[in-house]
């Protein structure tokens, strides 16, 4: 009994320095969760194509799936994983922010509808962005979703201030979006956003098409990855990117088994992928993150995760995070560098 | 631990054991300062190898973040956080645990008094008593709406079935005598159940409700996690969003001392209104 205690603190020393060391050798763990755009790495995993780029580059790599979004992100973050997919301002705000050295390695789409903003009306009523004054909008506080309310009610001359925001789980949010009256608002995003659009007198007032290429979904890993990893995963992925977008019967298997990943009929994944602007061509999604657009993007993104308070309370400026870029560039603390675009 | 051929009773070990007042302050504490020492020496080994990691906060960061949290009013709604946080969930909690203390304390009294509502009710709560309350949370939510009914509404179902059945079975332990002599003496029957049988009951009722609140907390918690816009478990989860663990430790903290209090305050007040009880 007497030794209780030390076998505890043995057995919490021994966890941390477990997880501490998984990244030591070159054996990569890769978390990943469920996204359109996210699914072609269950289909790297499945497929042996992970295995194979591993082989080559004589690395080992593994990749899980974390059925929970923020989980996979925390996990990634307190040192369970090398790498997880999220978007840019999760990446920002949780492990960047975190200290955790964090590069993009694939930018793989961003949200060309995917995400959107609805609201209930009455039959033939026309409805716009400015109808969601003085309303209750349902959302996942925070999320991207926050994010692209932020940017429509800018567009339009509004602010926050303008409505309450109803912080719902994403497991919940299309039911009640679904039994709600008549001026019930929600933002959300695919696979639940094409149900709640369903719904009779529901109205998409505002879509992540309006800003093409601010919603961007990306692989990061940690920037002291060892490179074998880092070019087995992008090996593997430009090859899946290539499946993906050619044409015959490899290609339709994958999208097939793709869409039973996510859980959709083949036709539904092919809707969603009609709304996920993938890059099946790596050097347009190099030309993105060139684009001085894409550093406004950030400074957008920098902006809202500030004065939403997700660089943590005692953060004193947007800046106090570096961001950089292919050229160079630093946006934000040059000597506190933990997000970087390659 | 049994400690055969003693003759002088233990300290420390067996049936028998004697702590004096110091050993017995020592073995309160130890416990609290094994956790905190744990805490203490994780979070300093995982800060020094990242200085800004999220996981393990130092008491320092925590301290700085509460204050904020405290002192600072919130930039786009003008409320301290804390407070209102804590107003808020308290209102919830407390509303939801009252309404179900009122109705458990009737319905079992009356369950346990009167055989004819007994048979219509016992099976009829025992069944509603096995439902899950989480379970059918998303249910509540889509049928009270987001706002704050579905949310007392659930530790309302969560708390009123086990104070039910336990007031029915405080009751049948009653000896029907009681009854018998009180009705002899003239008292009518609604007198006999509610000014012979009932103050005997409610010290009963105090302690089931004060067992009961971990059960309300959790509920409330879940409650708020789902949707809302405020409280003590809205906080929580929305830092979990960015991994605040600054926010979110010292915010459990604070809701386990609330507890605490709240725990206390009812044994106190039991002991202090019905010093009867329990003797």
């Amino acid at each position: 009994m007497k030794n209780r205690p030390y076998i505890i603190t043995i057995a919490i020393t021994l966890f941390f320095a477990l997880t501490f060391t998984a990244s030591a050798s070159d054996k990569c763990r890769i978390a990943w969760s469920h996204y359109t755009g996210w699914e072609p790495y269950a289909y790297m995993q499945e497929s042996g194509l992970m295995a194979k780029w591993a082989k080559k580059h004589n690395v080992e790599v593994e990749i899980t799936l974390v059925n929970d979004y923020i989980e996979s992100i925390n996990q990634y973050t307190a040192g369970a994983f090398d790498g997880v997919t999220a978007t840019t301002m999760d990446g920002l705000a949780i492990p960047a922010v975190g200290g955790v050295d964090t590069t993009v390695l694939i930018v793989g789409d961003y949200s060309n509808g995917n995400d959107g903003i609805l609201i209930k009306g009455k039959p033939g009523e026309k409805l716009g962005v400015k109808n969601l004054k003085g309303r209750k909008v349902m959302l996942v506080e925070l999320s991207v979703s926050h994010y692209l309310l932020a940017r429509a009610l800018a567009k339009n001359s509004m602010s926050e201030r303008d409505l309450t925001v109803v912080n719902t789980s994403d497991a919940d949010i299309g039911a009640l979006f679904a039994t709600a009256s008549p001026g019930a608002a929600a933002v959300t995003w695919n696979p639940i956003l094409m149900a709640a659009r369903n719904e009779p007198d529901a109205q998409l007032v505002f879509d992540s098409s309006e800003i093409p290429g601010e919603i961007v979904d990306t692989l990061m890993v940690r920037t002291d990855m060892p490179e074998g990893c880092k070019r087995a995963i992008v090996g593997a992925w430009d090859e899946t990117m290539s499946i993906m977008s050619g044409r015959g019967q490899a290609t339709d298997d994958a999208i097939e088994m793709m869409a039973k990943f996510a859980g959709a009929t083949t036709a539904e994944f092919k809707a969603q992928l009609q709304t996920t602007f993938m890059y099946y061509n790596r050097a347009d999604a190099e030309a993105l993150i060139k684009s001085p657009e894409f550093k406004k993007t950030m400074d957008e993104v920098r902006k809202f995760s500030f004065d939403h308070g997700l660089f943590g309370q005692g953060a004193p400026s947007a800046d106090f995070v570096g961001i950089e870029y292919p050229d160079g560039s630093v946006a934000g603390d040059k000597n506190n560098v933990k997000l970087r675009f390659r | 631990m049994f400690c055969a051929g003693a003759m002088r009773t233990h300290k420390l070990l067996g049936l028998h054991a004697e702590p004096g007042p110091l050993l017995n302050w020592v073995l309160t504490l130890l416990p609290f300062v094994l956790l905190v020492a744990t805490y203490l020496v994780a979070s300093h080994k995982m800060l020094e190898e990242n200085p800004r990691a999220k996981l393990l906060p130092s008491v320092q960061t925590m301290g700085e973040t509460m204050k904020r949290l405290a002192t600072e009013p919130d930039k786009r709604t003008g409320h301290y956080t804390l407070l209102h946080d804590t107003t808020v969930s308290l209102k919830r909690l407390l509303t939801g645990i009252l309404l179900a203390a009122v109705t458990g304390l009737l319905l079992g009294l009356n369950m346990g008094l009167f055989p004819g509502f007994r048979t219509m009710f016992l099976p009829f709560v025992t069944f509603l008593s096995i439902i899950p309350p989480l379970a059918i949370l998303p249910m509540l939510f889509i049928v009270f709406g987001v706002d704050e009914v579905a949310k007392i509404t659930l530790i309302f179902i969560g708390s009123v079935f086990v104070i039910t059945r336990d007031i029915y079975l405080a009751t049948m332990a009653m000896p029907k005598e009681q009854i018998t002599k009180a009705l002899s003496m003239g008292v009518s029957q609604l007198g006999a159940v509610y000014r012979v049988i009932m103050p005997q009951i409610l010290p009963r009722l105090l302690n089931t409700t004060r067992l009961t609140l971990g059960a309300a907390w959790l509920f409330l918690i879940a409650a708020e996690a789902i949707a809302s816009t405020e409280g003590l478990g809205y906080r929580v989860y929305l830092m979990r969003r960015y991994m605040a663990m600054d926010a979110i430790i010292p915010y459990v903290c604070w809701i386990t001392l609330i507890g605490y209090c709240m725990d206390l305050t009812l044994r106190k007040l039991v002991s202090w209104l019905y010093p009867w009880y329990g003797k």
